[in-house]
């Protein structure tokens, strides 16, 4: 190992040829939930006396439901973007890397899954 | 994993005291990191009071009046006194700098002066930076073109074009940016560091450079350029007043340029 050139070390595998869409990725939906968070948050504060059936009755309007789904979408997608980068940084035990990059992304799936399919089922009423 | 405390043969002691200036007017006291690989022992810090008015009004005058007057064994590099070959460059009251062009005034208190940090230490003041420079040359820096130049004169460039390296072809290649950028800490095998990057960039941004899609596919990689993550040590560090975070972000445009 030792008698590698400094060069070769520097090459090591070669360029991935990857992390472009995840940059432009983690910026665009940084910019989504802007405003996807402050209309929810206003929405929110507006919805506070409701009671079960008013606020079913609220997301049961396709411009709510279309709305949290996308936001739960760009939350959890933007989450796995950014958490990503953080096990990248700072965990360097191979297998454990791997590993946790893999817990975060199924992690994530499974959240933005469950936040959606709560939607839509009282979206749907059912 | 995670590691809280410095090896044990890493630990910082103290170290010697040198320097009687009794009835000096100006007395500085400079505490220096000293590591030398051939006893053994484990780094320490020694402290030198001298004279100010002994000698010259930079740093690098001050530990060359050191290195001269008190203690020859102090090792550092140091070549044109000038600031244009970054061999000086080393830790200064908590900030890489050039030792050539900090004033010693400029130091409240005593001046703490440490090797660059988070690099291999060969001794004292002069770190290893084998890897550093490897980086640089895995970027291939030196204009690449398969136009033959003109046989009779230069490759011209326009005034407007010659303007863009503005800013990237000042770049002395000290380490000061590398060597302050976390990033470049945690992970300076695989991420090129903000010198390599804004080299990458200066020929980028050259208008007679004919491998930019070469130059992007080499840099397209998670580590290699995505570890800059806007820190900006790199721009509030460097001695020639140069934004190598500024360059990264040109590129990182330019990626997404080719895309869309």
């Amino acid at each position: 190992m030792k008698l590698r050139s400094d060069l070769s070390r520097v090459l090591g595998l070669g360029s991935a040829h990857a992390g472009v869409h995840h940059w432009w990725h983690q910026r665009l939906s940084a910019i989504a939930i802007i405003p996807l968070a402050l209309w929810f948050v206003t929405a929110l504060l507006g919805h506070m006396h409701d009671d079960y059936i008013d606020l079913k009755t609220w997301i049961q309007s396709p411009f709510v439901t279309v709305l949290l789904v996308s936001l739960l979408a760009a939350m959890f997608y933007h989450a796995k973007l950014g958490l990503q980068v953080v096990i990248e940084d700072y965990v360097h035990v191979e297998i454990v890397k791997v590993l946790a990059l893999a817990a975060m992304k199924l992690g994530c799936v499974f959240g933005a899954l469950l936040g959606i399919v709560s939607v839509l089922k009282l979206s749907f009423g059912m | 994993m995670a590691q809280f405390k410095l090896p044990a043969n890493s630990r910082v002691t103290d170290g010697k005291t040198y320097g009687n200036v009794s009835g000096a007017k100006r007395a500085k006291t400079f505490r220096i990191y000293r590591w030398d690989p051939d006893t053994g022992e484990n780094p320490r810090i020694d402290t030198y009071v001298i004279d100010l008015d002994k000698c010259g009004p930079m740093v690098l005058d001050a530990i060359l009046y050191i290195k001269n007057e008190i203690d020859p064994t102090l090792t550092f590099r140091r070549s044109c006194r000038e600031g244009i070959c970054g061999s000086c460059a080393m830790n200064i009251d908590g900030t890489n700098t050039l030792a050539c062009t900090k004033a010693t005034t400029a130091v409240n208190g005593e001046v703490k002066i440490y090797p660059l940090p988070h690099m291999p230490v060969l001794k004292d003041l002069v770190p290893d930076l084998t890897h550093f420079y490897a980086q640089y040359a895995s970027i291939k820096p030196w204009l690449q073109s398969q136009t033959p130049a003109p046989p009779d004169k230069e490759r011209l460039q326009s005034v407007e074009d010659r303007e863009k390296l503005d800013g990237l072809y000042e770049c002395i290649l000290c380490a000061c940016c590398s060597t302050s950028c976390p990033s470049y800490w945690w992970n300076g095998d695989r991420y090129l560091g903000p010198a390599a990057l804004l080299q990458a960039y200066r020929w980028l941004a050259d208008s007679r450079d004919e491998a930019t899609g070469e130059r992007l596919d080499h840099l397209e990689d998670p580590f290699r350029l995505y570890r800059c993550h806007t820190i900006m040590n790199c721009a509030k560090t460097c001695p020639k007043g140069l934004n190598p975070a500024k360059a990264i972000a040109e590129i990182k445009k330019m990626m997404v340029s080719r895309t869309l």
